[in-house]
Formats: structure tokens, sequence, C-alpha cells
């Protein structure tokens, strides 16, 4: 597979803030590759380093084998869609899907079938003829998504592009974002803050912090093998136990991590370990019910499956038993 | 699990007389609103409109030429009358100034208004604001009478011309028709000229604020979208500002159009519109002719917004 995005030792610098500070990464052609961060960490201006909307201070940006570094956004062979859309107010939405080749010089006629061929693709067929103000956020969605398409890019580039969306539309319209990518077989470097959108979608992810790449992988390696407290914290929740307690369950300086799922309660067996904790408060979230249990002053968070009947639960404030298998700790690098 | 315990108080009854009547105008919206309104309602309504008509009125009646004296009795003549040869030459020798100031404008004012509104910030931005501002709290005829100055023989501009050794061309420019004379400061140029610097804050100021408007993110997708930088110009960023042109050009425009001072001062004799009033109702008396050529900028602006409607200037509005 040859590589779609390359940023080699890019840094972009704020004044005194490092909005990105030395990442390399490699997108591969094809792949669905999520960029995953809270706000503030630089996952957005690395969007718009591949854009070309800004500039990198440091390092270089390839776009498939090509220096692209220093190529303003129209010289690009790549499309944004804006997470809030961005849409010309001016133009019809068929104006707005056929901008990219009306620059190009495609004449009205082509441009214009293949305008509405995108947007029946984003199942839009006949809106053609509206103004953007006349949609729907969702729909608004899929007018910037087919303006982005109908440019057949290689690589597509979405900035949060759900963000605005009520949770029920979100979720219909990542299925669709996934089904449209593996069928059109394009490069997604898709920006969110949201873990679970991230891991449901994305062939990898990369986590940023603080203007640093933290840890790029697959999915299912990001939940299970975080490498940092960091990433094991912001992908699904996790306990980091360190300091004594860390040492004590897991015989090492170094902090670990433990997923709430992997804790039951009751004695440890063979290859469990096993610590007394005080009963903090249960949440009941439908399908389990949460624990917080306070160990020594670390609070951990115990997820239990709910079956039909009400369990006998201890009173708040009494001791009770966790234990989780020792392959269940993963152990992570310190805190920089 | 605890229990609440809450003490209700009753509110402490209404207290002082501003405080009811707030209170009653806070349920009685509309007598509120007729309250805020009453004013300018009363300014525009009977003293703006009220002159106006007047003024259509005053252009119906009748001025005998030998007594000089004004009767009511209803005719067309005034506006037979502008339409002579020499009348409407007035009107388009004003006309094309108006047009030739305000274009002149919106092509100086746009980079200023862009490079204000995308590319500074803080406290030089209030600088700019206070720059293009500034000149508006002088008077206007000290301004006026100062370029009579600037553009006469022998003054800065002449000597700057002499000093870059661009004598030689400006004498040339002065020869050709209708924009040259013989000095500056007796030249159509030298009156554009004026026209120009005094008009230009009216034009930056509504397109600065129309381009501000403009989310940034827009040209970034133009750009994105393969537009080269001259396109995002041509198809988002001037559509899109282009309601704020338009505004500066009414000012620019209608003030040019009714303008009688400039015209005395600088440039080559011939009357204005605006100079022509002046004249038929000071010094000859026809205020009845006078109330015609009035009607004249207030026909041409209305057309020009027309224009400007059915160019599509205020469907990004």
């Amino acid at each position: 597979m040859s590589i779609a995005v390359e940023l080699l030792e890019v840094s972009r610098h704020h004044g005194a803030v490092r909005a990105v500070d030395g990442v390399s990464l490699a997108i591969e052609d094809g792949e669905f590759f999520s960029v995953l961060g809270p706000s503030g960490s630089g996952k957005t201006t690395c969007l718009r380093l591949i854009a070309g909307f800004d500039l990198p201070g440091r390092g270089r940006i390839l776009l498939h084998g090509r220096d692209a570094s220093a190529l303003p956004p129209y010289e690009r062979d790549v499309n944004t869609v804006f997470q809030d859309y961005a849409l010309f107010p001016h133009l019809s939405v068929l104006e707005n899907v056929a901008y990219g080749l009306r620059v190009k010089g495609v004449a009205r006629r082509e441009r214009e079938r293949e305008a509405e061929a995108a947007l029946e693709q984003v199942a839009l067929g006949g809106f053609g003829a509206r103004r953007p103000g006349q949609l729907s956020g969702g729909q608004r969605q899929r007018v910037a998504l087919a303006r982005a398409l109908v440019n057949r890019p290689r690589v597509l580039l979405l900035d949060e592009p759900l963000g605005a969306l009520d949770l029920k539309l979100r979720e219909q319209m990542q299925v669709e974002l996934k089904g449209l990518q593996r069928r059109l077989g394009i490069t997604f470097v898709y920006v969110t803050h949201d873990q679970g959108e991230a891991l449901s979608m994305s062939d990898r992810v990369a986590v940023f912090n603080q203007g640093r790449l933290e840890q790029v992988d697959s999915p299912r390696a990001l939940y299970t093998r975080p490498r940092t407290v960091f990433v094991a914290g912001f992908v699904g929740t996790a306990n980091v136990l360190s300091g004594a307690l860390a040492r004590r369950v897991a015989g090492g300086d170094r902090p670990v991590s433990v997923r709430p799922e992997q804790i039951r309660l009751g004695e440890p067996g063979g290859d469990q370990v096993g610590v007394t904790g005080r009963l903090v408060d249960v949440q009941y979230h439908g399908p389990v019910s949460r624990w917080q249990v306070d160990v020594d002053g670390t609070p951990i968070t115990v997820s239990l499956p709910n079956g039909d009947e009400e369990p006998v639960r201890p009173a708040q404030g009494a001791p009770v038993r966790l234990c989780w298998p020792r392959a269940a700790m993963v152990e992570l690098e310190p805190a920089a | 699990m605890s229990a609440v315990t809450a003490t209700v108080q009753a509110l402490p009854a209404a207290g002082g007389p501003l405080r009811r009547l707030s209170t009653a105008l806070y349920r009685r919206r509309h007598l509120a609103l007729l309250l805020l309104l009453a004013p300018p309602l009363l300014w525009f309504g009977v003293v703006y409109l009220g002159s106006l008509l007047a003024l259509v009125w005053q252009s119906g009646s009748t001025f005998d030429d030998f007594t000089m004296a004004v009767t009511p009795t209803r005719t067309w003549a005034n506006y037979r009358a502008l339409l002579g040869a020499a009348n409407l030459d007035v009107v388009a020798r004003t006309l094309g100034m108006a047009a030739a100031v305000t274009l002149a404008c919106a092509v100086l004012a746009f980079p200023v208004a862009y490079y204000m509104a995308r590319h500074v910030t803080g406290a030089l931005k209030g600088f700019l604001y206070v720059a293009v501002m500034l000149p508006m709290w002088a008077s206007y005829i000290v301004k006026a009478y100062a370029w009579t100055v600037i553009l006469a023989k022998g003054g800065v501009v002449y000597w700057f011309t002499g000093k870059l050794g661009l004598l030689s061309a400006l004498e040339w420019v002065l020869t050709l028709p209708v924009v040259g004379g013989s000095s500056l400061s007796t030249s159509n140029l030298g009156r554009f000229l004026v026209f120009t610097y005094l008009w230009l804050p009216y034009m930056i100021l509504p397109t600065h604020a129309a381009i501000e408007r403009v989310p940034a993110n827009l040209l970034q997708a133009s750009a994105d979208l393969g537009a080269r930088p001259a396109q995002t110009f041509r198809t988002v960023l001037l559509p899109l500002a282009f309601p704020g042109v338009v505004a500066g050009s009414i000012f620019t425009f209608s003030l040019t159009l009714g303008d009688y001072i400039i015209p005395q001062l600088v440039g080559p004799p011939g009357l204005y519109v605006g100079t022509m009033v002046y004249t038929l109702q000071g010094s000859v008396g026809n205020v009845p002719l006078a109330a015609a050529f009035t009607t004249v900028p207030i026909l041409i602006v209305g057309a020009y917004l027309a224009l400007a409607r059915r160019l599509g200037a205020f469907d990004a509005l």
C-alpha cells in the first residue's frame, strides 16, 4: 500500500503555543484514519496543515509522495468537509456542489450533471435548486460532502463533520460515511473529539494531546493496549493505578491501567489480583451498572452486567473485595 | 435521601413609581415600542417626508419670468424646462462625475477595507478606524479650500510631480479633453480627486463591515475546492461583500450628486445639479424650477437602487 499523507517532524507554533509539536505520521491510501483529541490538542491544526490553510513552521508534509509543505490549498489534491459546512450562502445547492468543477473550467452542462450525480450519491437528488439556508443541518452536511466528493479527491479531510448534529442523526451519518468511504475507496482523514466515533469508524486512530502525538493504532489496540496514561483515560474509561497501589498489584513502578469491565467482585483466583475498597456509589446504565469504589484513595470504576433481578448490594461505605486477571493490566508510560 | 425543607417567602410588594411604570410597560409591549419609535417617526414622517412632499408640490407651481412671482397654479412647465438641452447637460455632467467618483472610491476602498477586516487586529485596527474617520471630523469647507491650494499651480501636487520629474506627463494629462484644464485646480481631474478624497471614508466603512461579515472559512472552502485567489475574489468574496459596496456607493453617488460647494471651488466652470438649485432658488428666485431639479437626484438614486437590486446586490443580505 502506498502512503497518501505523510507528516515528517511537523511543528506549528502560534506564538508561545505549540499547536502541533514535532508530529510524524503516515496515512495509507484508502484508509479511514481518525485524528482524536480534546479541544486544543492540535488535531484541527493538523488537518489545516494537510489542507494548506496553515503552513508548518518546521517539518515536511508529503501528499502521495510529493512535497506539499509550501503549496497553497488550491494546488493540493485534497478536499475538506468543514465543521460548520462553509456552504456558499449566495449560491444554490447545485452551484455549491458544482463550484469545484466551475473553477476548474468544466463546462456548465457537464458540471451540473456531475453535481446532480454527487447530490444523488448523498441522497439529496432534486434539492439542487434550493439555497443552503433552506436546508436542515443534516442536509447541509450532505451537501458539504457532495461538494467535496464531486472533485474526486484522493484524500478527503473531515473536520468534526458530525459535531453539530443531534445524536440519532450522528449515528446514522457515521454508518453512511463509513459506507461511502468503503465504496469510494478514498482516504478519509477524520478529525473528532468523540472517542466512540473514532473507535467505531476508523481503520486507525491517532491520539493527540497538547500538540503531540500520543499513539497511532487500530481501535482495538488503542483500547486494549493504551501506551500512555492520557490515551488510557481518553479512549474509553480506564482505572489508572499508580504509586504504592501499582507496586502492590503489578509489582512495578510504572502506572497500570485496568478497564472497568475486567473487574469483578469477590476473591481473586489463581491468575488474579485482589484489592479491598469501600463502595462510594452505584449508577444504573441499563445493560450495566457502574460501581464507584474507593481503594486507599484511588477511585476505581467497576462495570458489572445487569441481570433481570435487582442484585444484593452492600451499603454505601461498606467494604467490597475486587479482583481482576493479571493479564488485564496494561503497563503505561509514566506521564511526561 | 435527606429531606428537603424550603421556606417560601413572598416577593416584596411593588416598589416606587418608576418600578411600577416599568412593570406596566413590560406588560404593554406595544406601548413601550410606540414610545420609543414616536420621536424618529415624527422626525421622518413629518419633517423629512413632509418637506419632500412640499418640494414636489412646489415643483408644479408656476413661475412668472417678468414679475418673478410664484403662483400655485399647477403646471408641467418646470419639468419641460428641465428636459431642455442646457439643463440635461447639467444633469449629464453631474451624473458622469458621480459615477466616476463612485467607481474610484469602490476600487480604492476595497483593498483598505479587506486589509482592515481580515489582516489586522487590536490596536492597529483601532488606529485604522480612527485614521479612516478622522478626516470626517474636519470641516468639509476647510478641506475643500485646502484642496484648492494643494492642487493650484505652485501647490504641493505640482511641486511633488516636479520632484519626480513627471511634470510634463501632468501637463499632457491636462491637455486631454473633458479631464483636463488650464491647471489641476481648474480641471475636472482636480474636482474628481477632491470628491474621491472627501467621500472615500463613506465607502470604506460599509465595505469593511460587509467583508468582515463574510466567514473566513468560505474563502478557505473556495481555495480548498481549487479556486485561485482571483477566482475566490470574483465568485465568493465580491458577491458576498457587494451589498456593502452598494451601500457605500449610495453615499458616494448621492453626496456627489447633491454637492454644490466643490463645483464652485475646484474645477472648470459649468453648473452641477447642486449649484443649479443653489443659483435658481437664490439669485434667480425660481423656486419651482429649483424644486424640479431636486427631483432629479431622487429619481436617479431610485433608479440606481432598482438596478442594484436587479443585479442581486441585496441577495446576500
